[in-house]
Order: C-alpha cells, then sequence, then structure tokens
C-alpha cells in the first residue's frame, strides 16, 4: 500500500543495486544512504566527488517577457537583468511576504526560463505560477520528464571534463547546453554542499545511463539525501521546511540579499511592514560543545535555563567534528550574549552561538 | 548478520553476555547497521540502576538519536570510556570492543525474558519477512 503512493526516481533501481538504504522523502523513495555510511559519503563529497540523485525535485518551463508575463513579481530578485544562461537564487513569496519556496531561476533564452524548485512543493508551486502568470503565457511542469543528477565536490570539474570539455568554462552560477552521451543537456555550475559541482538535467528515460557512466569513473561515489542534508547545513544553506516555510519570512532567516528591494513582487508590502514592526525572530545557527548533536525540534534555552526558541535543523558534523545547529530565536532574546543551551526532555546540552557557515573550506568558487 | 552463541538478546536489538552476577551490555550488528556512523555516546551514570527494558542510555548517529533499553535489570558497575572518544568503535565491533556498560544484575531470573540467539536470529528474519515497503526510521 505505502509503495503504490510513493514516487520514484528513473534512478530507483540503480540505487537498490548499490545497497542504499532508502526512505521516504517528500512523497519520493529516496537514498538516504549507500553502503560506506555518511562519514565517508561526507569524504566524498569534500574531498573527491559525489554524485546524488535529485530527481524528484521539480523544473518548470517558462516562455514570456520577464515583466510582462508577471514571472519578475513571483519571485523576489529581478529578471530582466539576468544575462543569458545565467541562474539565479530566489523566493516566492505569499501575500503575507513568507516564503512558499525557495527556487532557482535559469534565463535559457531571452523569454524562455527554467524554474527549479523543491520536490516537497512542486504541486503547490505550479498552482501559484499558473495563478500569477499572465493568460496565453506557456507554462509547462516537466518535473516528471527532467531527472537531475548533482555532481558535487573539488574533483568534480575533473570528471566532467572528461567528456564535456566545455565544461571548464562555466562560471558559478551560470549555465549552458551540452551533448552528453547522445542527449542535449543543460549543466548548471550550481549545487547545495558549498563544493564546486553541477547539476546535470537529464531525460528521465535515460537517466541510468548517465548515472552508470558517471559512476564508472572510480573517483565518483554515489551519496545520499543523508549526507546532502550533513553538507548543506554545514555551508548554512536553508532547506524548505527547516529554515523557510510559509510561516518565515526571508528577512527572519536571515537571507535578505536574495531580496530584491528595488523591485515589484508578491508579497512586499507585507514582508516590509512585518519587518518594520520588528519582524518575529532571528536565525541563529550554533555548535555544541560536545559531539552530541541539535534536532529539529529541540528547544533552544538561555544560559540561566529560559526558553527562547526552537532548533530547526541539527547535525553531527564531521567537518566541525561537533553538532551543528540552526534555529530561530525570539527577537527579544537576540542579545542574550553567545552561551546557549539545546536538548529537550532528555537531557540539555551546552552550545557556542557562531557566525555562519560552519564550513568555510569549500571548493565553491575554484 | 552476525550473531554471538552465548549472549542473550533483546527485541530492540541490544545483547547481553552474562558472567556469574555481572552483565555486559551492547548492541548488535543489526542495531549498528540500521543506525549508521554512531557519532555519540552518552555514558551511562557509574552506579545508575535501572530496570529491565528501560531507557539505560542513547546513542547518536549522525541523522538520528537512538535510546538504547537494559537487557537486566541492576546497578552500573562499568561503562566503556573508551565510546566517548571513538564512538565509531561500536560501528567496528559491536560485539567486543564496542561494549557499552556493565550491570551487576539484580534478579538472574530475568533472563528468562530474553532471547537466546537462536531465537533473535529467528526474530530477525521475521523482521525481514515483514520488510516490504521500508519507510523512513528517522
Amino acid at each position: 500500500m505505502l509503495a503504490a503512493t510513493l514516487f520514484r526516481t528513473p534512478l530507483y533501481d540503480e540505487h537498490l543495486a548499490l545497497g542504499a538504504k532508502m526512505v521516504d522523502f517528500a512523497g519520493w523513495q529516496m537514498p538516504v544512504q549507500y553502503q560506506e555510511g555518511i562519514l565517508k559519503e561526507h569524504d566524498a563529497n569534500r574531498k573527491g566527488v559525489s554524485i546524488f540523485d535529485c530527481s524528484h525535485m521539480g523544473e518548470f518551463l517558462i516562455e514570456g517577457d520577464a515583466v510582462s508575463s508577471g514571472l519578475d513579481r513571483i519571485v523576489t530578485q529581478p529578471l530582466v537583468d539576468m544575462p543569458l544562461k545565467s541562474c539565479r537564487y530566489g523566493f516566492a513569496l505569499n501575500d503575507q511576504g513568507k516564503v512558499i519556496d525557495d527556487l532557482i531561476v535559469y534565463r535559457i533564452a531571452g523569454q524562455k526560463w527554467m524554474i527549479v524548485v523543491n520536490a516537497s512543493n512542486i504541486a503547490k508551486d505550479r498552482a501559484h505560477f499558473e495563478a500569477n502568470l499572465a493568460r496565453g503565457i506557456r507554462f509547462e511542469d516537466v518535473s516528471f520528464k527532467t531527472a537531475k543528477l548533482d555532481l558535487q565536490g573539488p574533483l568534480s570539474r575533473d570528471v566532467l571534463s572528461k567528456t564535456v570539455p566545455g565544461i571548464s568554462k562555466l562560471e558559478y552560477y551560470t549555465f549552458d547546453e551540452f551533448e552528453l552521451w547522445g542527449e542535449k543537456v543543460i549543466i548548471s555550475r550550481t549545487g547545495y554542499t558549498g563544493e564546486l559541482g553541477f547539476e546535470i538535467y537529464y531525460p528521465w528515460g535515460a537517466a541510468s545511463k548517465a548515472w552508470q557512466t558517471l559512476l564508472k569513473d572510480s573517483r565518483v561515489k554515489p551519496t545520499g539525501l543523508g549526507v546532502r542534508d550533513v553538507l548543506r547545513i554545514e555551508v548554512s544553506y536553508p532547506l524548505y521546511g527547516h529554515e523557510l516555510s510559509e510561516d518565515i519570512s526571508p528577512f527572519e532567516a536571515g537571507l535578505k540579499k536574495f531580496v530584491d528591494l528595488s523591485k515589484d513582487f508578491i508579497g512586499k508590502e507585507n514582508l516590509l511592514r512585518h519587518d518594520k514592526e520588528g519582524g518575529g525572530r532571528k536565525i541563529v545557527h550554533f555548535i555544541s560543545l560536545s559531539r552530541r548533536s541539535p534536532r529539529q525540534g529541540h528547544s533552544i534555552f538561555s544560559s540561566d535555563g529560559k526558553k527562547i526558541g526552537e532548533v530547526v535543523s541539527g547535525t553531527f558534523s564531521p567537518a566541525v567534528n561537533a553538532g551543528i545547529g540552526i534555529g530561530f530565536i525570539k527577537k527579544e532574546f537576540t542579545s542574550i550574549g553567545k552561551d546557549i543551551i539545546f536538548g529537550d526532555e532528555k537531557f540539555k546540552e551546552r552550545a557556542e552561538l557562531a557566525a555562519r557557515p560552519f564550513y568555510k573550506g569549500g571548493s565553491l568558487k575554484q | 548478520m552476525e550473531i554471538i552463541d552465548h549472549y542473550l538478546y533483546t527485541k530492540e536489538h541490544e545483547w547481553v553476555d552474562i558472567d556469574g552476577k555481572v552483565g555486559t551490555v551492547g548492541i548488535t550488528e543489526y542495531a549498528q547497521s540500521a543506525l549508521g556512523d554512531i557519532t555519540f555516546v552518552e555514558l551511562p551514570g557509574s552506579a545508575d540502576e535501572v530496570e529491565q527494558f528501560e531507557r539505560l542510555t542513547s546513542l547518536e548517529s549522525v541523522k538520528s538519536a537512538s535510546d538504547i533499553f537494559s537487557p537486566i535489570s541492576g546497578k552500573v558497575v562499568e561503562v566503556n570510556d573508551k565510546l566517548t572518544q571513538d564512538p565509531g568503535l561500536i560501528n567496528r565491533d559491536c560485539y567486543e570492543k564496542g561494549w557499552i556498560a556493565k550491570i551487576k544484575i539484580s534478579d538472574e531470573d530475568e533472563t528468562s525474558n530474553l532471547l537466546t540467539a537462536d531465537e533473535y536470529s529467528n526474530y530477525l528474519e521475521s523482521l525481514d519477512r515483514n520488510d516490504g515497503g521500508e519507510s523512513a526510521d528517522e
């Protein structure tokens, strides 16, 4: 019964063949880790090359002028000045100025766009886009036609340039169309780990071939959603449902730089009003004083034991060699000093507030 | 899945190796494999009194935390300090060097509530059979 209701990516059988532990994530059966375990997968990403199946994520194609199509109003970042074949990260907000989703806009041509959204939000995003795009604008949800393979790690360029020589010219947050094993595909220099890396948008039906071929290079290790979460927390990237939600504004999440207040966008008025009124919460990053890790749902306390907030993401960090966490604390407690406590009814552990990101050694812009 | 013949087991995947009045307690191969890389072990306090099948302590892997239950009632007389610096010892050698605590047994009759190696092995097989549609355990 359960299995029938969950989606599978085109690489499902590949994951089973590799002995992956599969879990339910956002309605998809996804690999959380492979046989060697999360610590080895972490090493593969930070020191070598890792490959993630992200085919569960959503892709929309839109054709039309940035402004008259209504697209520019949906996104908090300006689209009109985007160079061709560049990517831009931003948010779609609701009327209240809270986050419907975080997304990346790809400018494929002057009037052609690809929007990449979170798997958990595809249906909701589609409805939001369709409701807010002008009549007659071509909109296509290609999520189930488009596999996505993320090749990430300091050696990822070396691996990919064997097959795609032109890849070495690709700059951070740009993309191009390449021929890869007989398919015409988009490859962007983007990712979610803080390392040099590429996202390959591959035709759904042919994705196994690309996956198997990439894994033939012995430097490439398969990596699952478990380590993906560790890696993104280490570099303080937000994850929808944790740092972002329809209850959290991008300002509260500390992501103001992805909101351009010089342009118009849905939710702007209430975002500004809410901010003027002092906002509600402030995002904090903290490092456990032990190997014990904070977890989503733990409370955050001041050093004198008063509850001041909640943990939204937490993990053991192999890079920091300690537990690390991200949480929100109420505005009135923002000057409490750097000593805090996290925990639940079972235990309390001391921690120190830290600057983001936790891990600064990434190869992202090499 | 490795199982040690002369140990006794719980359905929560703890083992106990009984030597006279003292039982050494740890987690099984099945448990360490399911948890993945263990990153933190909360050692029980020396002299803690525990009840059979009650929470003894907890372990954390990279992405999750799990309670460990005591296979027997008694008093903690020794803990494996090595796990503080090297929690991965449990992944590498869960039945020997990765032991967690030694407990002075207060009621020897309680061992009848535990599974023998054969019973535990059958229990694992029954779990496998029921494992058609696995969902997230974290």
